[in-house]
This record gives C-alpha cells, structure tokens and sequence, in this order.
C-alpha cells in the first residue's frame, strides 16, 4: 500500500496543493506530514476526540477518519486557516478572553467544531452549542468557558452584521 | 472580560486580574509545538514490544526470521549502560523487563525503523516465552499474602496515624456507624498522550523533549539509566496537552526507552504512543477501599473515627507511598475528632503501577469520609447538613495530626453560601413532593472537604527548591523554574506574580524555556505547589532583584519599565548578568515528625463545600448531574479567568469519576483501551457549574495564594452520591457508579418491596 503513491488534489486554506502519497493515507496524516499543518491535533486515532477536525467541503469532519483520496478537489479548512487575515478570528480572541483553551491540545478541532456551528447556526442556544460541540472532548476546562467563548464570538459577530446592515442603508 | 470587585483584595494591579493566557494566541492559532509537531533530522519512530501475560519469568525473547533486523535498532534490558531502574522514590520498577514481568504491557523490547509500517510488524514479530507465575490483581487477594507478588509481604507502604484512643470509646457511644466504601481506576484522558523525542551524542550525552510535567524528575531517572553526569542529561518540557498527573512519572520511562534506542542507533528517535498504548500502559489512579467505624454522641458529635484505607499500587511502588499518605492525611474530613485511627495500606499487585493523578489519593479518601457522614445522619436521624455543622473545624481546632488550625477556617460560611447559591432546601422540599409521582427522582447531595497545598510534611523542605528571575539583553524579565505548563497556567500566573512584584508590565515577563540547561530545579509541577510555593519564590526573587537594582545600579523609587530594563543595562555592564534566585524557606511554627506522623501535615489548606442536584431515571437507571454549584476558599485568587477554569475542569473529572469512568479489567490488562468504550463526560453531559470564592489570602503564599488545582476533583463523586441517595433513598458505596449498578441496587429493592411475603 505505501509503494502505491497517487496525486491527489484540494485546496487548503484558500491554496491549492498536490501531494502525492498513498490514497488511503490518513488526511491527518496528510496536512501534519505532507504539508506540515500540524495545528491539527490526533488525539485518539478513531473519531472519538475530535482533535482532529478539520472543514471539508462546508462539513465537519474527523481527518483522522477521511482517506486522503475522498479529500480530491475538496476545500479544507484548518485551524492555520482561521487567522487568515493575520488578526485573530473572533472565535480565537473569544476563546482567548473567556479562558476558552487550557492545555491547547483540543482547543484547533474544538474552534473548527465552533466555526462550524456559527456557520450554519450564527445564534445558538446553549442547548445547540452543546450539541455543536459534543464530537470534541476537552479534559482541561469542564467546557464551561468554551460555551462562553463561543456565545462572544457569536455576539461579536452579531455585531458586526448589525454594523455591516447599518453600513449597507 | 470584567472581574468583579470582590475577586480583587489589596492594591495590586496584575495580581486578581483576569489576565490572558501568556501561550494563549500560540495555542489558539495552532502554532504551539507539541512533541509530535517537532521533526528532527534523521529522526526514526520507535516502538515497544510488552509483556502480554500479568507475570511470569522470560524465558526467551525470539526474533521472527522473516524481518530483516539489521535494518532495526533492537534494544533489551541488556543494553543499558547504567542501573536498570526507573529512578522515583524506590527503585523496584526496571525501565525494561529483565528475566521477569510482574504485570500486562510492560516493556520488555525496544525497536526502532524509519517506516512505521514495518515497525508495526516488527513488534509482532517478537515472539516471548513465559512460565507463568500466578497473579494477584485485587487489594483483597493481596492483603491475603497467599502469593506474594512484592518484597516480602505485598505491602508497598503503611501508616498508623493516631490521636487520644478509639478503643475507649465504643462501649460508651450513643451510636456507632460503619461503613465500606470503594473506587476504581480513574484514567487522566488527556488529549495529547505521552511523548518524547530522544537524542544521543558522546560530547553531549542525552537530551530528551518530551510531554512531561517534571522536567528534574526525568532528568534524574537518566542519569542511573545512563550513568552519566548531570551536565551531559539535559531535559526539555514541549508544550503539554494536558497532563493532571499522568505525566508526572510516567515520562521517565518513556523518555529513558527513546534515549536508549537513539544511543544504540545513532538516530533522534521520536516515541509518541497512540491512544490504545497510553492507555494500556501507564499510570491511572488507585483505586481504593475505605472502611469507618464512627462513634458519635447524643448530640450528633463525632467522638470517634477508626479508619482504614488501602488503595491498589499496581506492579511497583512509584508514587503508591505518597498518595497513601495524602489519602491518609485527607481521610478523617475537616472535622473535628478527639479520638481517630487510620490504619493504611497500599497493596501491590499484577497491573500496570498506579500513580499521580489530581488529588493524589484524596478524592478516594474524602469520597469515603463525605458519603459516609451521610449515612452516619441517615442512622442517626439527623440532617446531613446539620451534621456537618455541628462537627466542622474551626480556628484554633486541631486535626487528626494534632495540627492547630491558626489560619481562619471559614467552613460555615461557605457551606451557607453554597446551600444558598444552590436554593438547596426549596429544592429538597420541591424534590420530596415530586419525587413519589414521577419515575424520574430528583436530590440534592453535598460534600464539605480540604486538601493540603503543597508536599506532604516535611516534604517541601526536602525539595528545597530554587526558582528565580534574570533578565535579557532584549530587554525582559525571565521566570526561571522547572515548573511547567500544561494548561493550568502557570506561565501566566508566575509571569503575573514576578510583574506584580517588581512593579512591571506583565508583557515585561517572558518564561525560559523549561530545559534542565537552563532553568534551576524548583521541584516538580505536582500538588498544588505551583502558585503558592514556587510562586512565593519569584514574587521574593523579583523584590530582591529590585533591590539589588536599587542599590547598584541607582534605580529610583519609582520607575517605568525603560527605567528598569536601562538599571538593568548598568548593572550588567558592571557587575555581570542580572539573575535573582531565591530557595525555599519553611513558613515558622511548621514542626512534622515523620515517624509519629504528627504535625503540621501541610502549610495551608484549601476549603470547598459543593452541592450536586442529580436526576435519576427509573426507567433507565441513568443518573445525571442536572446543576453543580462550587464554594471554595483558596487563599487569594490570582486569577479569576485561570482559577474559574481550574474549578470547572476538577469538577467535570469529578462527575466522570462519579458517574462515567470505568476501567474494565481483564487479566490485568485495560480491556477498555479506548476512547469508544472509555467514557468521558463530553460538552452534553456536563452540567452548568457555579463557581464561587471567598477569599482569605495567605501569609505565606505568592500574594495570598493557596493551591487550587486538586482541590474541585476531591468533591463531585461523593457529593454526587449524597444526591443519589437523597433522591432514591438508596447509599451507594462503590464508584464509578454506572446505571448497570443503580439497575442492580433499585430493581432488587423493588423486586423484594413488592414481592409477597411468604
């Protein structure tokens, strides 16, 4: 199976990238090794943790789970993807101010679950949040501050709608 | 981020504020470098082959002829230059099986190879041959001493703690009370298992980055694996993703197994264990068996209490001594007792060796004591929360050690608040009204507790740790300590602390990094010692390096940072580098006398009272925790953000421990070595947890500061329990408790209330 290499295509982060590795490598293993994104965390090796999550096609997934060869012509987006502007996106200054990351280990697939959730859901109850967030685990906080940052981020963003409907009459 | 007032005592400007996590932004941004983050040239992954019977002698070790093993390292017991022995208290456990295994999945070969994939087969193509012994894997098959599996008797450590004398007193109690209580291996479950990256070289002997807690600890185990010099092992902690004691000792091993295949091989050699490895072959935490007899007067006092305690050690002895003796230590509660026995016991067995984990022995022993006054109420008939009361210590009270209680002790107090943040009455009273016309069964149940801050007795005086400060051309204050972290924060604490005590911005302060070349041995990053101990160290360094400024390098009274860091440039210009170091003193009147285990147990106690409302369905037998509330008393709160966190997290361990944990045995292996079928509590089970301080600052602390860390884990489980019982009428005595066991206690209870009578 390592003998067999394929090109396999997607965008990551807004860039396009090629590797070429085995098809049925570990997407995990892809972004830390191949392309040396290794924000991504592996926590547990079989979908557990979601250390590992990662946005693939709009959808949360397990990278430990995803054979590199279902990621073809895929856009991905990791915790590296984030910050893109070079300013802390508002879920990362939230978790900072709430006391969202402890250990940090969790904390990259934890803010890719919550990115995922204020995309579909840009205003969720607790009830949601929770929800949202059940696929990852955290040993360090009790989740309390993570539901904290995640309720700011989602205020600052209403904010900035508010703002940009103001702007837009 | 607002702190209220109430968080803040004194004038200080950085110290009680809610500051941001100083590694913060790395870690949000995905750019903080793990173990498994860092490649080094030429690097080869290594990997373990382990004994797959409980014990036995190794007969031969046979290598598979279809692997080329030229193309491995291949490393045994008989490679390794100096003593075989993980080096911790004693010397009993070897760092590689040699001629014996005495449990599952333990170390017997090393092998290292560039592909992983082959590395994988290689270890299944190492073929062992046993002649089984035959195992004990139970405290109750150990304290037989039928087959002894360690020393001479089984037993890796004792204690006999007294104070007046039990025995006068049970003909004479109005009640007498006994009570078993139980708790099973709790796994750490951090998210980042155990790591390190070894290297060898002759001019500069090891060197070792590793997930780890106690950078000195394996610095010291190195030197008798290697027999080196202790300028030719240097140890560096990466950024730990979690930890809670389940990297305390275990990272000596490991780090000694990859340091040992690169000396053989020539190669950095990289050894990250999966989950399935970590969980099957490191330390977890005792589990134990507590019983108490109790003599309490007509009114409700407590007169007696005779108690033992045995905990299960595992295979060697690592840290089983200590955690007894906190177990010891924590298990007559904060109460007041003229007479008290315990009598402890840590018993070795056929598993992989127990060992630190957050509480250390105390959340097993006050799980005991605080369900147990529960159920001395309940045949007593009086009201749990009376109880308590009428028995708590108090300014001026000794405890069981005979150490007098000279700080204030403020117990009361925070069980009123706790009881009143809760509604913890109206809620009982709702609950007994609605609990007969519903299958769900709804309680409250409370637990009032202490933990010691700081190493047992005499055991901070031993460490006698050196922490300090020095400065950079670049124009920063450096901490310098052994002292790491791994999400509890103590990079923003200490930074905050040295800030706060020199007068500086708290971006003033950097963190050396902590590498045994570097930074001075101030102890290990264990039982809640970080704030109050090692920080007392750097708030008296940076006072002194204030001084020491002042008087020769003409720094004025009042100064900005520019006018410090330019004081800094004159006086290195004459007089060298700018360092402040300070080694730990002893608060006065602290007397402990190790042989009569009488004194004064620890510096200063942290305080919590915690009330649980559970919900317990009698369909399905599930219990939840629906709401938690937190009181507690740390000395002054350094942090809101941080101490909040440290709080929150305790307790959902605590509930996990409770009501989800279970390791599930099987031969002496963890058949459960999962995160499937190991189960934590996830951002669904969780309750909401209200977190309240009262804060009294310590004297002798950094800023008042007591520790905090251990403390929210000791509580949830019995307070849990105390719900459990108060809604169903049922004591449980046994932990984890899973629906599987309430199933068995209700369902039996019902089938024999409703059965006919015959």
């Amino acid at each position: 199976m390592s003998d067999c290499h394929s090109t396999i295509r997607f965008c990551v982060n807004g860039e396009d990238r090629a590797v070429q590795v085995p098809p049925m490598r570990r997407l995990l293993d892809v972004l830390r090794e191949d392309l040396h994104l290794t924000g991504t965390k592996e926590g547990c090796g079989e979908g557990e943790c979601g250390s590992c999550s990662v946005r693939m096609n709009g959808e949360l997934v397990n990278s430990c789970l995803v054979p590199v060869l279902q990621a073809e012509g895929a856009e991905i987006q990791t915790v590296e993807g984030l910050a893109a502007s070079g300013a802390l996106h508002p879920l990362q200054q939230a978790f900072l101010e709430c006391g969202g990351a402890q250990c940090g280990i969790c904390t990259p697939g934890m803010l890719m679950a919550a990115t995922q959730l204020l995309t579909i859901n840009p205003h969720p109850n607790m009830a949601e949040i929770r929800e949202g967030l059940a696929g990852n685990l955290c040993r360090c906080t009790g989740f309390k501050r993570i539901f904290d940052s995640v309720i700011a981020a989602a205020a600052v963003s209403q904010d900035h709608s508010t703002e940009q409907a103001a702007h837009a009459r | 981020m607002s702190t209220s007032a109430k968080n803040r005592i004194g004038p200080t400007r950085i110290v009680g504020a809610p500051i941001l996590r100083k590694e913060g932004v790395d870690k949000l941004l995905g750019r903080a470098r793990y173990v498994d983050d860092i490649q080094r040239e030429g690097m080869w992954p290594g990997a373990t082959v382990r004994s797959t019977i409980p014990r036995g002698f190794i007969r031969s070790i046979g290598f598979d002829r279809r692997i080329n093993w030229s193309e491995f390292i291949v490393v045994t017991a008989a490679d390794i230059p100096g003593k075989n022995h993980v080096q911790l208290i004693h010397a009993d456990q070897p760092c590689l099986a040699d001629g014996i295994v005495n449990h599952r999945d333990e170390a017997i070969v090393l092998l290292a190879h560039p592909d992983k994939h082959k590395l994988r087969d290689a270890v299944a193509a190492v073929h062992i041959e046993y002649e089984p012994l035959p195992p004990v894997f139970t405290i109750e098959e150990s304290e037989r001493q039928e087959t002894i599996v360690w020393g001479s008797d089984n037993l890796l450590k004792s204690f006999l703690l007294e104070k007046g004398d039990v025995e006068s007193v049970w003909a004479h109690a109005a009640h007498i009370v006994e009570g078993e209580y139980r708790t099973g291996a709790q796994e750490h479950l951090y998210i980042e298992n155990n790591g390190v990256i070894a290297e060898w070289n002759e001019q500069s002997g090891v060197t070792v980055w590793g997930s780890l807690q106690c950078p000195y600890y394996v610095h010291k185990s190195l030197l008798a694996v290697f027999d080196l010099p202790e300028d030719k092992v240097r140890v560096i902690q990466t950024e730990t993703g979690g930890a809670f004691g389940g990297k305390e000792d275990y990272p000596s091993t490991l780090a000694a197994h990859a340091a040992l295949l690169a000396m053989k091989g020539g190669h950095a050699i990289k050894m990250v264990y999966d989950r399935m490895e970590d969980l099957a072959a490191t330390t977890k935490r005792h589990p134990s068996r507590v019983r108490h007899r109790t003599a309490v007067d007509k009114e409700g006092k407590l007169f007696a209490m005779d108690i033992e305690v045995d905990t299960d050690g595992g295979a060697y002895s690592t840290l089983s001594s200590t955690v007894l003796s906190r177990a010891t230590l924590h298990s007559p509660g904060p109460y007041v007792c003229p007479n008290v026995r315990v009598r402890s016991h840590a018993w070795a067995t056929n598993t992989v060796p127990y060992g630190a984990f957050r509480g250390f022995g105390a959340p097993q022993a006050i799980f005991a004591i605080e369900r147990h006054m529960d159920e001395i109420a309940a045949a007593i008939g009086i009201d749990p929360i009376e109880l308590r009361r009428r028995n708590f210590l108090h300014d001026g009270d000794t405890t069981a050690t005979e150490q007098v209680m000279r700080d204030p002790v403020i117990l009361d107090k925070l069980l009123d608040r706790a009881l009143s943040e809760s509604d913890y009455y109206a809620k009982r009273a709702l609950f007994a009204r609605e609990n007969p016309h519903s299958a769900i069964k709804r309680g409250m149940g409370v637990s009032a507790f202490f933990h010691g801050s700081g190493f047992t007795g005499s055991g901070e005086r031993y460490l006698n740790s050196l922490a300090g400060l020095d400065v950079t051309p670049e124009g920063k204050v450096r901490v310098l300590v052994a002292n790491t972290e791994f999400g509890q924060g103590t990079n923003t604490i200490l930074a905050q602390i040295a800030a706060e005590a020199m007068g500086l911005d708290y971006n003033d302060i950097i963190m050396a990094p902590a590498d045994t070349s570097i930074v001075p041995n101030s102890g290990p990053t264990v039982a809640s010692r970080t704030s109050m101990v090692v920080g007392r160290l750097i708030e008296r360094a940076g006072r002194q390096l204030v001084a020491m400024l002042r008087e020769k390098a003409g720094l004025d009274e009042h100064f900005t940072s520019e006018e410090f860091f330019a004081a800094c440039e004159r006086y290195r210009a004459a007089e060298g580098e700018v360092v402040s170091l300070c080694r730990y003193e002893a608060p006065p009147n602290i007397f402990w006398d190790d042989q009569k285990y009488r004194g004064e147990a620890y510096p200063a106690f942290a305080w919590s009272v915690q009330v649980a409302q559970v919900a317990v369905d009698t369909v399905t037998y599930s219990a939840e925790v629906e709401d938690f509330w937190s009181v507690q008393e740390v000395g002054r709160v350094l942090n809101p953000i941080l101490a909040g966190g440290q709080i929150e997290g305790g307790i959902a361990q605590g509930i996990g421990y409770a009501l989800y944990e279970k390791v599930v045995w099987q031969n002496g292996h963890m058949a459960n070595n999962q995160m499937t079928n190991y189960i934590m509590p996830t951002a669904e089970d969780v309750p909401p947890i209200h977190v309240f301080f009262e804060e009294i600052p310590f004297q002798y602390g950094a800023f008042g500061a007591k520790g905090i860390g251990e403390l929210p884990h000791d509580g949830p489980a019995p307070a849990i329990l105390n719900a459990i019982r108060d809604a169903t009428g049922v004591g449980f005595h046994a932990i984890p408790l899973l629906p599987e066991d309430i199933f068995m206690q209700l369902a039996t209870r019902e089938i024999v209330t409703e059965a006919p009578a015959l």
